[in-house]
């Protein structure tokens, strides 16, 4: 019988964004089991919830991740306003919709742009970043901020986008498009990067299913899922296509993300068409008295956030659960047999994001 | 076959102007919009302490004994609530950055504002 080693694998290195700790059990070069730990970066903002009014916690919930912060933002607010029961103008539902979709545009490039550095295509990674860029523009014109957008709030959003603006954004998505287009011609067609992803880390369809798999990672796996069906905020009234694949490999997942640009820019343009005029906020009065469950998809998949109120200013209780957390069971899955030099394309590809799952 | 498809995109970065700036040698990209770091108006504030009640990282303390407004460019995290909230719009968001720091210290702004005296009430003539 082969020896069995433990080589240790993060929280610090190279093709790491973000620190997880995994155990990898080797007979030779053959990963036979990984041992996942998180618990670096804790920052106690379930706790903080007590201790900030209602109002403004919505800047420290979008401080809980610094990719999908819009929507973690977006997603409390729903949550309290479901808990008030306060209607939302209908050009604010759009102006977030088209906020999101910035936000899965700017983080699936950033996570194409990662992946290519884990298999060591340092140009791509660079392409990738490069159209990122442009994005971030975007974001800045419209919130003041590239990262942290903080245009969003309970009742509504703080800040209009002028029409005008917007024809503009939408031009300018066309020619995103076709920059996007280029890009993702390497990662589906390039066979240096096919070799490295096809057949790597393959998670089959029951698996994906039963160990609660969420977003590209379920949907490579040809799991159907996406929450933004449920038709939370102007999802209802845009035409929402799924993605999937069924290989359920490294490459399904990319290829999921891949499209899911395209289906971005889809749903952008077509918000932008249809955005009415009107009011951007409601007045807000009263603090929330209830709980609430409120889901939404994230570029990584599915978060829930979890609010419950007893009539003060101060939420009694806030839980978040993301995409993240629910993604290492399936990945610890696609880790067994593997080869240990795939392992960071594989821990890439299910698109960890530590600082959102700790919070 | 697919062996070639970053060509394009290579040859397309090698004959175009850098993506990149030299930064701080040449200035950030701003917008009208950028959120920089706050600013305050010490002519208009009238201690009402509405901000350091909204800021959601503490980072501004208000002293109305000395007459002396302070934020802490360390904690605040540039969040524009202090700037929506406050009623008398003493506080502006300016689009440039702060400069880094090696040291944590506060800036302290001073309040010159003086309450207008109230319009002496004028006698009721007595019936």
């Amino acid at each position: 019988m082969t020896k069995q080693i433990i080589v240790p694998f993060g929280p610090q290195h190279p093709v790491l964004p973000e620190p997880i700790h995994l155990d990898l059990v080797l007979e030779d070069e053959r990963v036979v089991d990984a041992i996942p730990s998180i618990g670096y970066i804790h920052r106690g903002f379930e706790k903080l919830v007590e201790k900030r009014e209602f109002t403004e916690y919505v800047y420290i919930a979008e401080r809980t991740c610094g990719i999908c912060s819009f929507i973690h933002g977006a997603t409390y607010c729903q949550g309290i306003e479901q808990i008030m029961k306060i209607e939302v103008p209908e050009r604010a539902d759009y102006l977030r919709t088209i906020w999101s979709e910035y936000s899965r545009l700017h983080s699936h490039l950033l996570w194409l742009g990662c992946f290519a550095d884990s298999f060591g295509f340092e140009n791509l990674f660079m392409a990738a970043w490069r159209i990122r860029e442009r994005i971030l523009d975007v974001f800045e014109q419209t919130t003041g901020g590239r990262v942290i957008q903080g245009s969003c709030k309970i009742g509504g959003v703080r800040r209009d986008i002028a029409n005008d603006k917007l024809s503009g954004m939408s031009r300018d998505l066309d020619s995103i498009r076709k920059e996007i287009g280029e890009l993702t011609t390497v990662f589906l067609n390039d066979d240096t990067v096919r070799h490295r992803t096809r057949n790597i880390g393959v998670l089959s369809r029951d698996d994906a299913y039963h160990l609660g798999a969420v977003g590209p990672t379920a949907r490579g796996s040809g799991v159907a899922i996406d929450l933004r069906k449920t038709g939370y905020g102007a999802y209802d009234r845009l035409n929402v296509p799924v993605i999937t694949d069924s290989c359920g490999d490294c490459y399904s997942r990319c290829y999921v993300r891949c499209k899911e640009l395209f289906t971005s820019i889809d749903l952008i343009q077509q918000a932008i068409t249809e955005i009415p005029d009107g009011p951007i906020d409601v007045k807000v009065t009263g603090a929330p008295n209830g709980e609430y469950f409120m889901r939404a998809e994230q570029p990584r998949g599915e978060l829930v956030h979890y609010l419950k109120g007893n009539g003060t200013k101060f939420l009694v209780r806030s839980r978040i659960r993301t995409p993240t957390l629910t993604n290492i069971p399936p990945l610890v899955k696609m880790l067994q047999g593997c080869e240990l030099a795939d392992v960071p394309v594989i821990v890439l590809s299910i698109d960890p994001c530590i600082s959102c799952t700790e919070r | 076959m697919g062996f070639f498809e970053m060509t394009k995109t290579a040859l397309k970065t090698v004959l175009s102007r850098p993506v990149t700036i030299l930064y701080p040698y040449q200035p950030a990209k701003k917008t009208g919009l950028t959120r920089g770091h706050v600013v305050q108006d010490g002519s208009k504030c009238i201690s009402c302490s509405i901000c350091v009640k909204k800021c959601p990282s503490q980072a501004i303390l208000l002293n109305k004994e000395a007459k002396t407004w302070q934020i802490d460019r360390f904690r605040c995290v540039v969040c524009n609530s202090c700037v929506d909230t406050c009623p008398t719009k003493c506080l502006s968001m300016d689009t440039q950055y702060t400069a880094p720091a090696s040291k944590q210290g506060v800036e302290v702004f001073t309040i010159t504002y003086v309450k207008p005296p109230k319009p002496e009430k004028k006698e009721e003539p007595k019936e």
